[in-house]
């Protein structure tokens, strides 16, 4: 622990790192340096192969070829083992925690030698870490009692109990707040000014700017360049990532609509356990509108999204589609009554669409209550397809191709060419963009958006706070299962957002 | 006959019949803390029977009796444990096989010994009672008689018994408080977390899981070579799916095995007792039939009642999942 020092070595030194998974060349030929006392982003897109490199680094996965030196000295990691050994410690996007082990337990499991377990010492030395990086954490607390952010806190004290000097935070950002954000920012800086090496992975450029201080792009599993913070911009970085040019900025035309399509009051749902999802949630919905909803992951949404659809029998409450009470009815009944709604969840293979089949029967699914007779009609499903992968340009070898082959950004078009095709009169998206590259997730926004031009009422349910404050008119923010607040987008900010997510409702004057 | 002794006499056969469960609950906790779902208990407890039979009728040795068992029924678990571990196969259908496998390797071996009886060293054995407090004790005024329950209840057992339940007190405190039960327990429950904590996964699959196996077939040991005495065919007699119930019942923990044991123990021992009570044995519920029935029903129940408490731990979360570390 001394400050940096220009003649020492850098704290990691990949060279020529390749790794290939069954056909897919995952790294190749990748270098990336970081010097100890800095934070260095590693930037990607899905697949461009951040994980698999940082796998590689932390012992999980053996490289192909390539050469690995650590503070100067050359090293083999054949298990993790081998890398913490070189006081390397990784966060994973999902953390690798007991849930029935308390936060002590799991911070001390792999450590140590001797048959008894000091459990005290243990517990003193997690407590002093915990004072000296500022971190509020009770040790003897199951996991599974915790929040996200709070798991979070407990993996970075797992790595800094075995006293590492180069942390590698996994997308560390996804799930958290932004006061959340804030509070692991802090930690973060506090490595650096004790000379840790800090590797942040991330695709949320904002976080990378302010965050680091330098930046390696990745894209396609090759090494693109490695810039500094103070010397780039989003847009330079977003052509790095993308290899080209890409307007960041989306568009949000003004809600034209044609009145109301959906009004929910006092919403409740309650799991097996009779803990209530939803709690008396009431808003209302306008064609040519887009109602964004806000919130931390399991705070009800899925409820939401299958209540609403028809999935997920509700114990209270009223929806009123247009004039029909719709609530408790199953998919059937709400499609015999007449009315056009689409849902395009969050599992797209396993509840969107039939993985093992190509793309023309997974687009005549939705047909089938629309002809009479035993027998399919191929020859309108294939046109059907046919039209579909043409109008969203889904990059695909043809229209029988197997869906699970597809990447997920085509998968996504596959689902909403199909729902769109129906010209439904509600669209509900759930998470529309996880897992997508960044060109498909603008092409889903300008597609949602096309809808929105077309009197569509739209629920979208994101996770990324940026994205929600730009494209939806109203944002409806939920906290376990309740709504915190229905606030007009361009009237917020993040902060406020992330408040409300956190379970504190505007004050009135704040509100709208 | 008294009371008291006829109570005194029963729960010295309640622990007897215990043993052999209790054996097997615990090679099968800790095969399942290690996250490896073992059907094969059946089949583990035969080689142990078989091959320790064999060594004890012509070496007359305990220990070489006890280490025959061993051998035997840690081949079997071995067998289990490259299969499920290295190359994941089913762990179900895997402990099935083992099963089948382990009956027929039993039966076989044991074919031309069937009927024949352990010679007088081993017998000698099973039937000494080092802990046995003296007759004189009896009659101390007031606590005489308590003495003598707990003399004839519990203090008239050979050393395999009692090393038996000092193993579940030792199993239990390995499992809760050293530094190694906890990685077990970790690794039980996600082992993609234990290898990222720097734990060596595979190897401690392996050593729990054969070690676990070396547990139930002692509980063969046990069967054959000392509580019967005699090698008959089928010998464990479906105490092993018993014990992979009691596994739940007790959940994972060698303390509650005590118990949950003697609970089965006792049951077996009930069992017994009215088959020869002539006139309840002729009614149908307590014929022969049925009462072979019953350990298997109280399973039932007894599992039902289990799983009927959301709150109790369910096992490991890892249960039955093999782990590869480069899965994606």
């Amino acid at each position: 622990m001394q400050p940096q020092n220009r003649t020492q070595p850098p704290a990691i030194t990949m060279q020529g790192i390749s790794k290939t998974f069954a056909t897919v060349k995952a790294n190749d030929q990748i270098s990336f340096s970081v010097k100890a006392g800095e934070i260095h982003a590693l930037l990607g897109e899905n697949g461009s192969g951040k994980s698999t490199l940082m796998n590689i680094l932390s012992g999980i996965y053996l490289p192909d070829s390539g050469e690995i030196d650590i503070h100067g000295e050359r090293v083999i990691f054949r298990s993790p083992r081998d890398s913490m050994a070189q006081g390397i410690g990784m966060i994973h996007q999902h953390f690798k925690l007991v849930e029935n082990l308390s936060a002590l337990e799991n911070i001390v499991a792999g450590t140590g030698h001797g048959l008894l377990l000091d459990r005290k010492a243990a517990r003193d030395k997690v407590i002093a870490l915990s004072e000296q990086f500022e971190m509020d954490i009770d040790p003897d607390r199951k996991i599974a009692s915790m929040s996200v952010s709070e798991k979070q806190t407990v993996e970075i004290l797992k790595v800094l109990y075995r006293g590492s000097q180069i942390l590698i935070l996994d997308e560390p950002t996804a799930v958290l707040t932004p006061q959340e954000i804030t509070r692991l920012f802090h930690i973060l800086h506090r490595m650096r000014e004790i000379g840790q090496a800090v590797v942040f992975i991330s695709h949320k450029l904002n976080e990378v700017l302010s965050l680091c201080d330098r930046v390696t792009v990745l894209r396609q599993g090759k090494t693109i360049g490695t810039v500094y913070t103070h010397q780039t911009t989003a847009t330079e970085l977003v052509e790095m990532m993308v290899g080209r040019a890409v307007d960041l900025a989306i568009e949000r035309p003004a809600a034209v609509g044609s009145g109301q399509c959906l009004d929910v009051k006092n919403l409740t749902v309650k799991d097996h356990d009779g803990v209530a999802r939803l709690n008396q949630v009431s808003f209302t919905l306008d064609h040519g509108e887009i109602l964004g909803v806000a919130g931390l992951s399991g705070s009800g949404q899925k409820e939401l999204c299958e209540t609403i659809a028809g999935l997920c029998a509700p114990n209270g409450g009223s929806i009123l589609f247009h004039d029909n009470q719709i609530i408790g009815k199953s998919p059937r009944e709400i499609i015999r009554l007449g009315i056009s709604m689409s849902f395009i969840p969050e599992d797209r293979l396993g509840m969107g669409l039939v993985a093992s089949m190509d793309i023309a029967d997974n687009i005549m699914l939705k047909d089938y209550a629309f002809h009479k007779g035993p027998f399919l009609n191929r020859k309108e499903a294939r046109a059907k397809a046919k039209r579909i992968v043409e109008q969203l340009s889904i990059n695909t070898p043809g229209i029988y191709h197997t869906v699970r082959k597809l990447s997920g950004g085509n998968i996504q078009k596959v689902i909403l060419g199909r729902e769109i095709n129906l010209s439904p009169r509600l669209l509900i998206t759930a998470y529309a963009v996880r897992g997508l590259d960044i060109h498909s997730s603008y092409t889903i926004y300008s597609l949602i958006n096309e809808q929105k031009s077309k009197d569509v009422a739209v629920l979208f349910i994101g996770e990324d706070l940026d994205v929600l404050l730009e494209l939806c008119d109203r944002i409806l923010v939920l906290c376990n299962g309740q709504v915190t607040g229905i606030v007009n987008a361009k009237d917020v900010n993040k902060e406020q957002i992330g408040l409300m997510m956190a379970g504190e409702t505007l004050t009135e004057s704040e509100a709208v | 006959m008294d009371v008291a002794l006829l109570i005194a006499l029963f729960l010295a056969s309640a622990v007897r019949m215990a043993v052999p469960l209790l054996l097997g609950t615990l090679g099968e906790s800790l095969t399942e803390r290690a996250g490896n779902l073992n059907l094969g208990v059946e089949g583990l407890m035969m080689m142990g029977a078989a091959t320790g039979f064999i060594a004890a009728y012509h070496t007359d040795n305990i220990a070489l009796a006890v280490l025959a068992g061993m051998l035997g029924s840690g081949f079997g678990s071995l067998l289990y444990a490259i299969l499920t571990i290295t190359f994941r196969t089913k762990q179900d259908v895997t402990g099935l096989a083992l099963t089948i496998f382990g009956s027929g390797f039993a039966n076989t071996l044991g074919k031309t010994l069937a009927n024949t009886n352990t010679p007088e060293g081993i017998r000698t054995f099973a039937q000494a009672t080092p802990l046995k407090l003296p007759e004189s004790t009896a009659s101390i005024p007031g606590i005489g008689p308590v003495l003598a329950f707990i003399d004839t209840a519990f203090l008239q057992h050979n050393w395999f018994v009692y090393l038996t339940f000092i193993a579940a007190f030792a199993g239990w405190f390995y499992l809760f408080r050293t530094r190694q039960g906890l990685h077990l327990r970790m690794i039980g429950e996600n082992p993609a977390a234990a290898d990222a904590s720097g734990i060596r996964v595979i190897g401690a699959k392996y050593a729990h899981v054969v070690v676990g196996g070396i547990l139930c077939g002692l509980g063969g040991v046990y069967i054959s070579v000392i509580n019967v005495g005699t090698y008959l065919e089928n010998i464990v007699a479906g105490r092993g799916w018993i014990v992979v119930a009691l596994v739940i019942f007790i959940r994972w923990d060698p303390l509650k095995a005590i118990a949950g044991s003697l609970l089965f123990g006792a049951l077996e021992i009930v069992g017994f007792r009215i088959q020869h009570i002539e006139a309840l044995s002729g009614l149908p519920i307590f014929s022969q039939y049925a009462i072979d029935m019953y350990p298997y029903l109280m399973t039932i129940i007894v599992l039902i009642l289990t799983y009927a408490r959301k709150k109790a731990y369910l096992g490991p979360a890892g249960l039955g999942v093999p782990y590869f570390r480069e899965d994606r």
